[in-house]
């Protein structure tokens, strides 16, 4: 079958300039362009870092495919939605789209807090390319889809923000492009919302429409798309191919990145004024672990380094998500209402875990550290946690791990018979 | 469905015979792509087509500028005529009453009105469409359209508020007793000037703001001075006639002696006009240019 999207050698160049700012004002131009000469003589034309967003990215998709693009962040999976959408243009390359496209990259552009749900309706379906006539026609499906009935004539400021989701999301699903260009959207809305998302995305793209979809969670590539595609730095790591092998290809590459030195990490963000250098675990006697156990009294430890000891009310965070992409937990020391006012030039933050609730499994963990909700440092993604099975409940058993995902104290007790029951309640 | 050969090597794609499934659905691909994405796609060049295929979607957020414009106003729509009548007060003391300024005949209030009608709307016109594309930033890097749409908007929506001024003015003409003649026939002509040179200016200040955010300060700082020099409080023959052809240089200046020609039945000053309206062009296509030529770019660096 011929493809409905043909990608050849897409590639798109971003010059992180080195004002950091994206725009300039007149005067900085006028002075750039003075000094920009002498610069030359100096040391060349260094001035700005390039950064190749994607490099050489070629596919292509047949009608009816639902191709899930992943990666890690900064993969280029958003700048190639973009310039699928006609957002961005490409810096070489071509593609050829040969249908309609729609893309929801963010649900409710252009929404007007100001404006009723009905106006906005009609707003946001024509921002996204709709008639007026579809809209018209799918008007009241897209309100009961919403559950806004009653609300249809208020302004949405006044909206909850759930409602408002659904709104947003409503009008976008009932688009119907050829193709249509989906963002990480699904993260929004509650659980019920989500499935009901979901199980519209499945109707697009059953009635032949191209879905393309862009996601960290691979348990929803897994169970919506046909096909998917790896993107790593910019270039296609693993081609347009099957799902699972890409999700493999997926997961091994982000074991593999955790394998490099937390302090020779480069994909990192924050100023950069706390460190982080490394992260290890230990059991409750300080002996160091390379893999955790289920249920055993679990050390983690953050090494930090700090350019000086200025910095107050420090915030350390672990977030651990399993490897479907979900979060499980977050640990905080703000959560948990440990403070640390301040910090010295090097140490370790501990966190300690009595009982570990990790089902056996791989886990991955972000590292962040902030202070007065500034970033000073924070790696996503930035190591692995093994979990092996372990005795939680002390007796030797386990739920099986299709049935769960953490592990909770629990005690059971029975009240049956009616003689004790009798005179309460 | 035909199968046709693919005209190029499917480079580095790997779609191999049974991962892509065989869907039965009828749909017919063009032979041409509807849509080829490349570098320098649209160099200097606006695709009127493309703006026309958004029709709607200009319709749209014109009515959304019309409509959020008043909200949580206490007068609403007022200000539009609001406005231009307190200018008009002011003008009329200050220039009308205390420097006797020579108004061709006209009563002073309502020669200052029929400058300040069309002024308003010119000076609103660049100062939303000039603000238009970075206040729209959200939408920009987050759907396409022909970003052309944007500014257009904004000197539409503006549109709305001159027609409400302008009726303000035509009820004062009736007060004054100055009589309408076929001359007004020639006012739909001057509103597609002023605002097509409005829309001119608003599109280039819309660009070059995205870029440069000094756009914003110096742009109500250039409508004062503007404003001096655009014959709205002083007919344009208060100039020596010796520097008048300066005047020319600036078409609002034209346009706005001929709205008072139109609505007052006093002769055209047909040059003034016509260089008002070759200049109008002018800016019309260089700020399509320019605009088309800064689009590209407007998602990287809003």
């Amino acid at each position: 079958m011929r493809p409905i999207i043909r990608v050849e050698g897409l590639s798109k160049l971003y010059y992180l300039g080195g004002s950091g700012a994206a725009y300039s004002t007149l005067r900085e131009t006028l002075m750039e362009s003075l000094r920009k000469p002498v610069r030359y003589l100096r040391r060349g034309n260094s001035g700005s870092e390039k950064l190749w967003a994607l490099s050489d990215v070629s596919f292509e998709v047949t009608p009816g495919d639902v191709v899930g693009i992943i990666g890690r962040n900064g993969a280029g999976k958003s700048t190639l939605l973009k310039v699928l959408s006609r957002i961005v243009e490409p810096t070489s390359g071509r593609v050829e789209l040969y249908g309609r496209v729609a893309s929801l990259l963010e649900v409710g552009t252009g929404f007007h807090p100001e404006l009723t749900g009905r106006e906005n309706i009609y707003l946001n379906g024509s921002i996204l390319g709709m008639s007026r006539r579809e809209i018209e026609t799918k008007f009241d499906e897209i309100v009961a889809f919403a559950e806004v009935e009653k609300f249809i004539d208020t302004p949405v400021k006044r909206y909850s923000s759930g409602m408002y989701v659904r709104l947003a999301f409503a009008v976008a699903a009932h688009l119907e492009p050829e193709i249509l260009v989906v963002d990480e959207v699904l993260a929004v809305g509650d659980a019920a919302f989500q499935k009901k998302c979901l199980g519209r995305m499945r109707d697009v793209a059953s009635t032949g429409r191209t879905v393309i979809f862009v996601s960290h969670n691979m348990a929803a590539v897994s169970s919506l798309c046909t096909k998917a595609m790896v993107l790593w730095e910019g270039k296609v790591e693993y081609p347009l191919g099957s799902v699972e092998g890409a999700v493999q290809q997926y997961l091994s590459q982000v074991h593999q990145m955790t394998k490099t030195r937390l302090a020779e990490r480069t994909d990192r963000q924050g100023n950069g004024r706390v460190r982080i250098k490394d992260f290890a675990t230990f059991d409750g006697q300080g002996n160091e672990l390379e893999y955790l156990a289920t249920g055993q009294e679990t050390h983690f430890r953050i090494y930090y380094s700090s350019e000086d000891t200025s910095v107050q009310n420090v915030a350390v965070a672990i977030g651990i998500t399993s490897n479907s992409g979900g979060f499980v937990s977050m640990l905080s020391n703000q959560v948990a209402g440990d403070t640390f006012e301040s910090i010295a030039r090097d140490g370790y933050f501990t966190c300690k875990i009595k009982k570990l609730p990790l089902m056996p499994g791989n886990y991955t963990a972000g590292l962040i550290i902030r202070s007065n909700d500034v970033i000073l440092d924070w790696i996503q993604q930035a190591v692995t946690i093994v979990v092996e099975p372990g005795d939680f409940y002390g007796t030797g058993r386990m739920p099986p791990p299709t049935h769960s995902g953490v592990l909770l104290e629990q005690e059971w007790t029975l009240n049956g018979s009616r003689q004790t029951d009798a005179g309460k309640e | 469905m035909k199968q046709t050969a693919p005209q190029t090597i499917p480079v580095a794609s790997a779609i191999s015979a049974e991962n892509s499934q065989a869907s039965g659905t009828t749909l017919h691909l063009p032979d041409e792509p509807l849509v080829v994405i490349q570098a320098n796609n649209k160099w200097n060049l606006i695709n009127l087509s493309d703006i026309w295929a958004y029709r709607e979607l200009l319709f749209f957020l014109t009515w959304r500028d019309v409509k959020v414009r008043y909200k949580q106003t206490l007068l609403g729509a007022a200000w539009a005529i609001l406005q231009p009548l307190f200018m008009m007060i002011i003008f009329t003391i200050f220039f009308g009453r205390l420097a006797g300024v020579d108004s061709a005949g006209v009563p002073y209030p309502i020669f200052a009105l029929a400058g300040l009608v069309p002024w308003t709307f010119f000076s609103n016109t660049i100062t939303a469409s000039g603000n238009s594309l970075v206040g729209s930033a959200h939408l920009i890097t987050k759907v396409y359209f022909p970003r052309l749409i944007v500014p257009a908007a904004a000197m539409l929506a503006g549109l709305v508020d001159f027609v409400l001024a302008f009726g303000l003015l035509i009820v004062l003409m009736f007060y004054y007793r100055v009589p309408l003649t076929t001359q007004v026939l020639f006012l739909p002509a001057l509103v597609l000037l002023t605002a097509l040179f409005g829309l001119g200016v608003g599109t280039w200040m819309s660009a070059l703001n995205v870029k440069y955010r000094d756009v914003r300060f110096a742009l109500p700082f250039l409508i004062q001075l503007w404003l001096f020099v655009s014959s709205v409080i002083l007919p344009s023959s208060s100039v020596p006639a010796k520097w008048r052809w300066v005047l020319m240089f600036n078409p609002m200046s034209g346009i706005i002696e001929g709205y008072r020609a139109a609505l007052f039945g006093l002769p055209f000053d047909w040059p003034a006009l016509g260089v008002a309206t070759a200049l109008t062009i002018v800016m019309l296509f260089y700020s399509i240019y320019s605009f088309g030529k800064a689009e590209r770019t407007f998602a990287d660096i809003i």
